[in-house]
């Protein structure tokens, strides 16, 4: 027997101080910005009320980072950015500089060590994205491998600022979402029910949580072969994969049936107006690993049309507001399915009660 | 040097492209780590089949009852062995990053350092919680890479039924939209619920989100339970310099398509400098010889878009703080929510500013832990018990911009009216 090992007890820290990690200026004109321009894509230049100016430069990274790359990242911090770096919300990176001289050969070693330079103003940035097969366990695709996929196609845009406003996407290996709201996302869409492997729901699953997780309340305890198990009416079914994370044993991840689908129109900011959540415009995209060339078509094409027709500052959500929604499936092409009506709770407000109607 | 690489012809594809490939980043460390082999192994699996291939189960620190997701192979051989037996265990670590996600390189240098000894070597800045995932350990070796990260001065998030990580804007480092200090906010707040991120025993999850300003950067209104959004009460203020110099680069079509016609509420004119209104919510600058704008700020919901436009030429006013909005969420299991708002505006200038947003903090979380039922949300909270009942337990008073309209129905039982309404009056007379 090994001797009983001293365990050590965790220092409760929380959230760190962030102080120490602020480049000079920034620490040193702390909440005293005055304005900012932009010029040229991938470079934010910001003037302080003390006179003090920074740029920042902004690279896209493939975020599931090896320890190789970060010191790649980190050597480059220290050749031009005082040794600081920061990250945005959709893991692009940050170099400031307080000298103008330097942001030509700093964006010159990025794009050399392979990290594009962009991501800024009416771009389309990096894909908020999530684990996938890589790591979640219950995946219905994989979720770096998509964003790989897509910004390999969507690079030329990350890289200049050409589009009617910032388009923020995501992607989502199951319909949870933790890829978020965004201008447009690709999440899965699970079309058949689970599939229920009788023999360990008993041991595995704790069978009131399982019923109590589901939307529709179409799951109901059972004996099956003379077991305790559940089953599902499914003609009730929605196919959401609620039931999964809490119940392994009901499958609703299927290499054929699992498809992707895609949602426009979802804007946390407040600029013009309301924040909105985003909607379903296709599905049944097939889930063609490793590069989903059909998905991609269609987030191209919609991309496409929404740059050559909105105006500027539209974002994805104000540029649908004024063309409405017939000119929006008409103009991109998508088949306006029966399956897009809303009829989940508080679904009428989605209903047109009006004459308003373009012609 | 690690075992031979499986055969990989569909991760291959993932390596050519323009964009960074983290194939070929995984490719690297494979080089010198038989566990990432086999992550790859089992990754190539799953674009073969289209199927996952982890499971969960318990793994922790000591000390702490969440923060790390444990991840178990499924993948076996039909005698019950794992197909990848070195990436069999490939648990993620969940730390929380510092406020607007700042790092020095010494930093992030032991952080490889570390993460090399004792993990797979890869990262991902950032989880869309904010962590910072440090993935692929195995069991034995969590604790092991835990403690050298907590004696950095770094710190587990949550997971489960807890308060989770959080995340705040560049805001007040770096951003001249910033309307409170978001890192002291963050870190006031979420070093307040220490117990409930690393001892997860909450109904369900429970998010908060910073933003500096009603651009919202951190998406808070779509997806954290309480969302801190900065704002101002005052005028919005004007530099002639800049507005000069703006118009002169945009001209009149650019001002009045792109910014007057598309102020949501009108507040924004473009007027003859003669005609241009005073008084003390009015906000005017001249643009040229002969026009300026005129914002009349009672009318202005703050929303940020002719000051997003307009940088330096427009700014927020001084009179700053926050708008803070409770119940925002994703999907499951009634539909999404955002937040709704609850407290219009406070400051959070001063330190006991700030302690009043985290006892509001507080508040909801015993309100909630108290309240809501299992895996319930506390948007669904609120949808379930209705706003009003979850103010009258807030002790927070019934406000018109809690809404987008009064009821649109007669279902309500009101036998109550008149005493509110001498409840309004006592307090306005008191004031
Ligand atoms: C087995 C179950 C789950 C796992 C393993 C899981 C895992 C994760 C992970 C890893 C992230 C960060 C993603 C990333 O950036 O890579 C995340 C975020 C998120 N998760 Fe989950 N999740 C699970 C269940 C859920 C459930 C049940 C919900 C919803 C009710 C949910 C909603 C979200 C949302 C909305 C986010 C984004 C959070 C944000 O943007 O702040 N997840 N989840
Ligand atoms: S979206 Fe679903 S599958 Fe993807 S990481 Fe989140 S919980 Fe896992
Ligand atoms: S997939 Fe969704 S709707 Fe179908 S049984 Fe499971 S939880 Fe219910
Ligand atoms: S939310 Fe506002 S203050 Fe914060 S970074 Fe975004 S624009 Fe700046
Ligand atoms: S910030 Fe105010 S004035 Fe400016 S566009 Fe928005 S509502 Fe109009």
């Amino acid at each position: 027997m090994n001797a009983p090992v001293q365990m050590r007890k965790p220092k409760e820290t929380g959230v760190p101080d962030n102080k120490k990690y602020l480049h000079p200026l920034l620490l040193k004109n702390y909440g005293n910005w005055k304005y900012h321009d932009r010029p040229r894509p991938g470079v934010l230049h910001h003037v302080s009320h003390s006179g003090d100016e920074v740029w920042s430069v902004r690279a896209g990274t493939q975020r599931q980072m090896d320890v190789y790359t970060i010191r790649k990242l980190c050597d480059i911090a220290d050749k031009f950015a005082e040794g600081r770096v920061r990250f945005t919300i959709r893991s692009n990176i940050e170099y400031i500089v307080s000298d103008e001289s330097k942001v030509a050969p700093l964006i010159a070693e990025l794009e050399k060590s392979g990290f594009p330079v962009g991501g800024t103003g009416n771009s389309v940035t990096m894909i908020a994205h999530t684990q996938g097969w890589l790591h979640c366990d219950i995946p219905g695709t994989d979720a770096s491998g998509v964003v790989k996929a897509l910004m390999d196609e969507l690079y030329d845009e990350f890289r200049r600022e050409e589009m009617p406003n910032r388009v923020h996407l995501s992607t989502s290996c199951c319909e949870i979402n933790c890829g978020g709201q965004a201008d447009l996302a690709i999440i899965v869409q699970h079309t058949k029910p689970p599939v229920i492997n009788h023999d360990l729901v008993a041991n595995v699953c704790e069978r009131p949580t399982v019923v109590a997780r589901c939307p529709v309340a179409a799951i109901r305890p059972a004996m099956v072969n003379g077991k305790p198990s559940l089953e599902i009416d499914e003609a009730k079914c929605m196919c959401c994969g609620a039931c999964y994370p809490p119940c392994p044993p009901m499958q609703i991840n299927d290499p054929e049936n699992s498809k992707l689908a895609i949602w426009v129109g979802g804007k946390n900011s407040n600029a013009r107006g309301k924040p909105t959540f985003m909607k379903m415009v296709a599905s049944g995209l097939p889930n063609n690993a490793p590069r989903w060339p059909e998905v991609g078509a269609v987030v191209k094409n919609i991309l496409h049309v929404y740059k050559e027709d909105a105006r500027p500052w539209e974002r994805m959500a104000d540029w649908i507001d004024r063309i409405g929604w017939p000119s929006f499936f008409e103009k991109t092409g998508l088949p306006f399915t029966k399956y897009l009506i809303d009829d989940w709770r508080g679904s009428r407000a989605n209903l047109n009660s009006s004459t308003h109607i373009r012609f | 040097m690690a075992k031979k690489m499986h055969d990989t012809p569909n991760l291959d594809q993932l390596e050519s492209g323009p964009w960074p490939s983290f194939v070929t980043g995984l490719k690297e460390l494979a080089k010198n780590k038989d566990h990432v082999v086999d992550l790859l192994g089992q990754l190539e699996e799953s674009y073969k089949t289209r199927k996952g291939y982890w499971k969960g189960g318990t793994v922790g620190v000591f000390g702490y009852g969440g923060g790390v997701i444990p991840r178990f192979t499924e993948l076996k051989n039909e005698d019950g062995t794992p197909k990848f037996k070195d990436a069999a265990e490939f648990h993620t670590l969940r730390v929380m990053p510092p406020p607007g996600m700042h790092y020095d390189t010494d930093t992030l240098r032991q952080f490889c350092d570390i993460w090399e000894k004792h993990g797979s070597g890869l990262i991902a800045f950032h989880g869309q919680s904010g962590d910072i995932m440090f993935q692929g350990a195995t069991t034995e070796n969590v604790q092991k890479a835990f403690d050298e990260f907590n004696e950095m001065g770094f710190d587990l998030g949550g997971a489960g039924p807890a308060v989770r990580t959080s995340m705040s804007c560049v805001g007040a480092a770096r951003c001249e939209q910033s309307c409170y200090d978001e890192a002291k906010a963050h870190r006031a707040v979420l070093n307040t619920f220490l117990d409930d991120i690393h001892r997860p025993s909450l109904p369900y999850k429970f998010k908060f989100k910073f933003s500096g300003c009603p651009n919202d950067c951190m998406n808070s209104v779509q997806r954290a339970d309480m969302a801190v959004i900065g704002t101002w009460r005052d005028n919005i203020r004007t530099d002639e310099a800049l507005a000069k110099k703006w118009f002169a680069k945009h001209g009149m079509d650019e001002l009045v398509n792109d910014v007057v016609a598309r102020c949501p509420t009108k507040a924004f004119q473009l007027k003859e400098i003669g005609k241009v209104k005073s008084g003390d919510r009015i906000s005017s600058v001249a643009v040229n010889d002969t026009h300026a704008v005129e914002i009349d700020n009672r009318d202005c919901v703050r929303c940020m878009h002719c000051i997003n436009v307009m940088t330096g030429a427009l700014a927020a006013g001084t009179d700053k703080g926050a708008t803070v909005l409770v119940g925002g969420k994703s999907h499951l299991k009634i539909g999404g929510l955002l937040g709704t708002v609850i407290l219009p505006f406070i400051k959070l200038d001063t330190d006991e500013d700030v302690e009043k947003l985290v006892d509001f903090a507080q508040r909801t979380i015993d309100f909630f832990a108290e309240n809501a039922l299992e895996h319930e949300r506390t948007g669904e909270m609120i949808e379930r018990i209705g706003l009003a009942n979850f103010l009258e337990a807030m002790e927070i008073d019934a406000d018109p911009a809690m809404v987008n309209s009064p009821r649109m129905n007669p279902y309500v039982r009101t036998d109550g009216w008149d005493d509110e309404v001498a409840k309004i009056n006592a307090k306005k007379n008191a004031a």
